[in-house]
């Protein structure tokens, strides 16, 4: 992991990285008001008493949200502890109503457990996570609509939050960009988080730390609310950069909470240490102690879906890919599912070579996910179909595939409609090459010394033919008529 | 004075039954009673329409034959229960105007069940004290005064106008909630019953809270039936409170009158204090014999660790409290303050919205709290309230109640104890035991002392046997035959 150290003026240096990366429980209610949740309603559309804490409202833990917790913990093969209690955080916010924040600090509901990461050249690494802990949101304050005052929106107040604390396993900002894009993949796997970054649904604070190969920990620094991949690796490199320059010129790291501002692409101090809240948790004497059964674990367990790790797996075993490509199949589920109903019996390599390239690589360049795709996966599955039966060449293929995305019928439609069905009459091909060799004698002969001239032929050939020649049969008539062999 | 106020609630609902009266017009009699009684400050909010239109509907269903158990009984509300539409402050300035858009589910159950409500009562501010003096709308006044003098006397606290709108006859019975003797303590002092039922026997969901841990309502009435009666219709599992037992609600009313003889009642030898009152040692003494002539057995028995039950409830209590109250930013409902910045905002609204005993249990709560005294003080206080309800469980091997006295003196004069909190702390020794181990505990009116003051004599049972605590009440209340009523001084 040499190649991940910084070098400072004095000598290499080693990044530490952990995570707290908070991800919403999708579900219908918040953790404990029964209240709606959504993106987009009005301000205030979504508070209830409890949400908005009136007087002698009461939390009553969503059974759903719960379930969502204990999924996630089985997904990161940890311990999931049959009694965990709810503590409260204490502060004072606008956007907190009851002055506390409901959360799990003692005894979080899941334990330790591991992700394994790939990176984009197909290593991998583990992460440990330290535990997984279930939580209210705050609300919104908004800050920009008066110059006087601020507004507060408790729609996103008591929506139910999973915090899944990493050890500080990662040394790279690459690292950590694959760790948090491969927790994503698994929530979204999971259904329990929809890992939409640009609504907040997942969000991280990433914890950063320099020190010497192969000495102890250095003071850490925390960046709070990190809300992309981009800005996560932009944050911590500028970060890891600032504590070595301190470092460096002989000063200290102060342990703090900092803001990454995206828009100068640097980490600002929030609160020292001195200036930290004391929070005064203490056990929320309104809920009682959430105790599981081993039952209901084990049921939740039975009713996993398939994992992104495995299915990548089962993936290249299974269908052959490359390890890139079963990767890029299995980043999200809805993928997957596509290329698994595109590729039907059909050359599993060639489907996923058209849904990695083509299809998503068109997809991305339109900023759209392939839930949105313009062609279904059996179209898509059809086309490759054509291309496998010989019906069209691999050249042909690309336009009707751009035929397919713009709505013009289904593959076999456009190549009947568009004559685009390849030639492998042998006669008419016999003819054209025959004509060929006639016209070109000097060729004809070069090529019974060299035989891979024979190309020129097959490319005029293929000319002749509009790209509808099918080049196998044309490369075995112009063999037998040139006398190679 | 008219006779329908001077009923207890279990005539006054069969009166009603039978249709000897209205419920217009017992309604009407207490709203005039009221009216006349005000200078005793138990009512903060009167709703006199509201109780008319109840007492109406009431009517109207008697006549058709139907009819809850609490049918057109006019009752009070204590000011801790959210009302719906109708001001709703718990004592405090911080609360004023606020009138909740819920109903509490205690108060929802006593409506169900064709209860009339009244109005609402005033209280120490947050069911914070134990004179009624911290209310932020004045302190109540006592009905009973010392013989041959003039002064103004504590109803106790923090359900004070409970007490004293009771005791006064304005109301046939009130709603109160004991966090560490709020119901108790009150009862003995204004010579009516009190009982603080099993922690989670009533919800709190819509009760303003002080202590989530102690907060348990209950009722203050006349008679032991009365409370039998009212406690079934406060009580029952609420899924909106997470810590409501799921337990059906027994009818209490048929403990009442039951036969008591062998029942082991056990006396705890912690509670003779240094410095009790001979009277009340007395009272104590009597207690014990009348059970003992019911046919009681009474053993002795041992408490050890109720010395440390003030201090361990003068931390855990605070601890919640200062947590509990932080909602009152002036952001979102109530009383807000005025102020150049966020934070002078939270804290003009807060330093004028509490009052001096709120913002001291805030600062013992916050302080217990804070980082390197969590593990000093609140921790240990949560150890010796479980080493408290260990000494009651094993109690428990050896009898079915205790005897106890509910109160180390009788009501005070106002402005006797206000100026040390410590002293004023002292009056809830005998019944914060209770709350920090969960169990129900009942005060009976028992006798009079010297100067003509009522006394009451607390029961504390097993959790969820208030069936024997209703039994062994009223075994004593037969034999105290206590029938005084305060010298109508006020109108």
């Amino acid at each position: 992991m040499t190649d991940t150290l910084i070098q400072g003026r004095t000598g290499p240096w080693e990044i530490v990285l952990g995570l707290e990366v908070h991800a919403q429980v999708a579900s219908r209610a918040k953790l404990f008001s029964g209240a709606a949740v959504g993106f987009g309603a009005g301000p205030n559309a979504q508070v209830s008493t409890v949400d908005a804490g009136f007087p002698g409202m009461l939390p009553v833990l969503n059974r759903f949200c719960v379930e969502q917790a204990v999924k996630t913990g089985l997904g990161l093969n940890a311990q999931i502890h049959r009694t965990s209690r709810f503590d409260r955080k204490n502060y004072f916010y606008p956007d907190l109503p009851q002055g506390y924040q409901i959360s799990q600090l003692y005894h979080p509901i899941v334990g330790e457990g591991a992700l394994e990461v790939e990176r984009d050249d197909g290593s991998t690494f583990t992460v440990g996570i330290e535990r997984l802990h279930l939580e209210q949101d705050a609300g919104k304050s908004i800050h920009d609509m008066d110059p006087h005052s601020t507004y507060v929106d408790l729609n996103r107040s008591g929506t139910a939050l999973m915090e899944i604390v990493s050890r500080p396993d990662m040394r790279s900002a690459e690292d950590a960009a694959a760790y948090v894009r491969t927790l994503r993949t698994l929530l979204r796997a999971l259904g329990t988080c929809d890992g939409d970054m640009e609504k907040g649904n997942l969000r991280a604070d990433v914890n950063v730390s320099v020190r010497r190969p192969g000495e102890g920990l250095g003071t850490r620094c925390e960046i709070k609310n990190v809300n992309s991949f981009r800005f996560i690796m932009q944050a911590i490199e500028y970060e890891a950069r600032r504590q070595v320059e301190i470092l460096e010129d002989g000063g200290k790291i102060t342990q703090e909470t900092r803001l990454f501002d995206p828009g100068r692409g640097e980490t600002r101090s929030m609160r020292s240490k001195e200036e930290a809240h004391d929070y005064r948790y203490f056990p929320d004497p309104d809920l009682l102690p959430l105790v599981l059964e081993e039952a209901w674990i084990e049921e939740i367990r039975a009713s996993l879906p398939e994992l992104p790790a495995a299915r990548r797996r089962r993936f290249a075993e299974q269908y052959g890919l490359t390890a890139y490509d079963a990767g890029v199949l299995t980043a999200e589920d809805e993928r997957a599912t596509f290329f698994e109903r595109a590729a039907g019996a059909r050359n599993a390599k060639l489907v996923a070579n058209w849904t990695v390239n083509d299809l998503l690589g068109r997809l991305s360049a339109e900023d759209r996910g392939i839930a949105e795709s313009p062609i279904a996966p059996e179209a898509l599955g059809e086309l490759v179909g054509l291309i496998e039966d010989g019906t069209i060449s691999s050249k042909i293929a690309k336009t009707v595939f751009d035929k397919l995305w713009a709505g013009e019928g289904s593959a076999r439609e456009i190549v009947e409609r568009e004559g685009l069905v390849q030639v492998s009459d042998t006669g008419a091909l016999e003819a054209a090459a025959d004509k060929l060799i006639a016209a070109n004698p000097e060729k004809a002969e070069a090529v019974k010394t060299k035989p891979q001239a024979i190309g020129w032929f097959v490319g005029q050939v293929m000319k002749e033919t509009g790209g509808k020649a099918n080049p196998a049969v044309v490369n075995a008539v112009l063999r037998a008529r040139l006398g190679i062999d | 004075m008219s006779e329908l106020t001077a009923l207890t609630l279990t005539d006054a609902v069969e009166g009603l039954r039978t249709k000897r009266f209205s419920a217009e017009e017992i309604t009407r009699a207490h709203l005039e009673a009221m009216q006349g009684a005000r200078t005793l400050n138990a009512f903060t909010v009167e709703t006199p329409d509201r109780a008319l239109e109840m007492a109406r509907a009431s009517d109207a269903r008697i006549a058709r034959g139907e009819g809850g158990p609490l049918e057109g009984a006019p009752l009070g509300v204590k000011d801790l229960f959210s009302t719906e539409g109708v001001e709703t402050t718990a004592g405090s300035r911080i609360l004023q105007g606020f009138k909740p858009p819920y109903e509490s589910t205690v108060t929802a159950n006593l409506w169900r069940d064709g209860a009339v409500m009244l109005g609402k009562l005033n209280m120490d501010e947050f069911a914070m004290g134990s004179s009624n003096e911290t209310s932020a709308w004045g302190p109540v006044a006592n009905p009973w005064r010392s013989r041959g003098s003039n002064a103004s006397l504590t109803p106790g606290g923090s359900s004070g106008g409970s007490a004293s709108a009771v005791a006064a006859d304005l109301c046939l019975g009130a709603t109160a909630s004991d966090t560490g003797g709020s119901i108790r303590q009150p009862a003995a002092f204004t010579g009516t019953v009190g009982i603080k039922p099993t922690y989670g026997r009533c919800s709190r969901w819509g009760m303003v809270a002080f202590a989530s841990s102690l907060d348990q309502a209950g009722p203050i009435t006349r008679s032991v039936a009365d409370a039998a009666l009212m406690l079934r219709s406060m009580s029952g599992h609420d899924p909106k409170d997470s810590t409501s037992l799921a337990v059906e609600t027994p009818d209490f009313t048929q403990f009442v009158g039951r036969d008591v003889r062998g029942l082991r009642v056990g006396v705890p030898r912690e509670y003779r204090v240094d410095g009790m009152p001979a009277e009340i040692e007395q009272l104590w003494e009597q207690g014990v014999a009348w059970l003992r002539d019911a046919g009681c057995e009474i053993v002795e028995v041992s408490l050890p660790h109720t010395r440390y039950a003030l201090p361990a409830y003068y931390i855990v209590a605070p601890a919640e409290a200062s947590s509990n109250l932080a909602r009152y930013d002036g952001m979102r409902f109530g009383y807000r303050a005025g102020g150049g910045t966020l934070t002078e905002v939270y804290e003009n609204t807060r330093a004028q919205g509490f009052g001096d005993e709120v913002k001291r249990r805030i600062l013992i709560g916050t302080y217990v709290l804070s980082a390197g005294f969590y593990d000093a003080y609140y921790l240990r206080a949560l150890k010796v309230r479980r080493r408290i309800a260990d000494d009651f469980d094993r109690a428990w091997e050896t009898c079915d109640a205790l005897l106890t006295p509910s109160t180390p003196t009788a009501a005070f004069a106002l402005g006797d104890k206000d100026a040390d909190p410590v002293t004023m702390y002292l009056n809830d020794v005998f019944t914060v035991p209770a709350n920090l181990a969960g169990l129900p505990g009942i005060s009976v009116p028992a006798g009079l002392d010297a100067n003509g003051l009522p006394l009451g004599l607390q029961l504390v049972g097993r959790a969820l046997d208030e069936g024997t605590l209703f039994s062994l009440a009223g075994a004593l209340e037969q034999a105290a035959a206590f029938r005084s009523k305060p010298e109508r001084w006020w109108s």
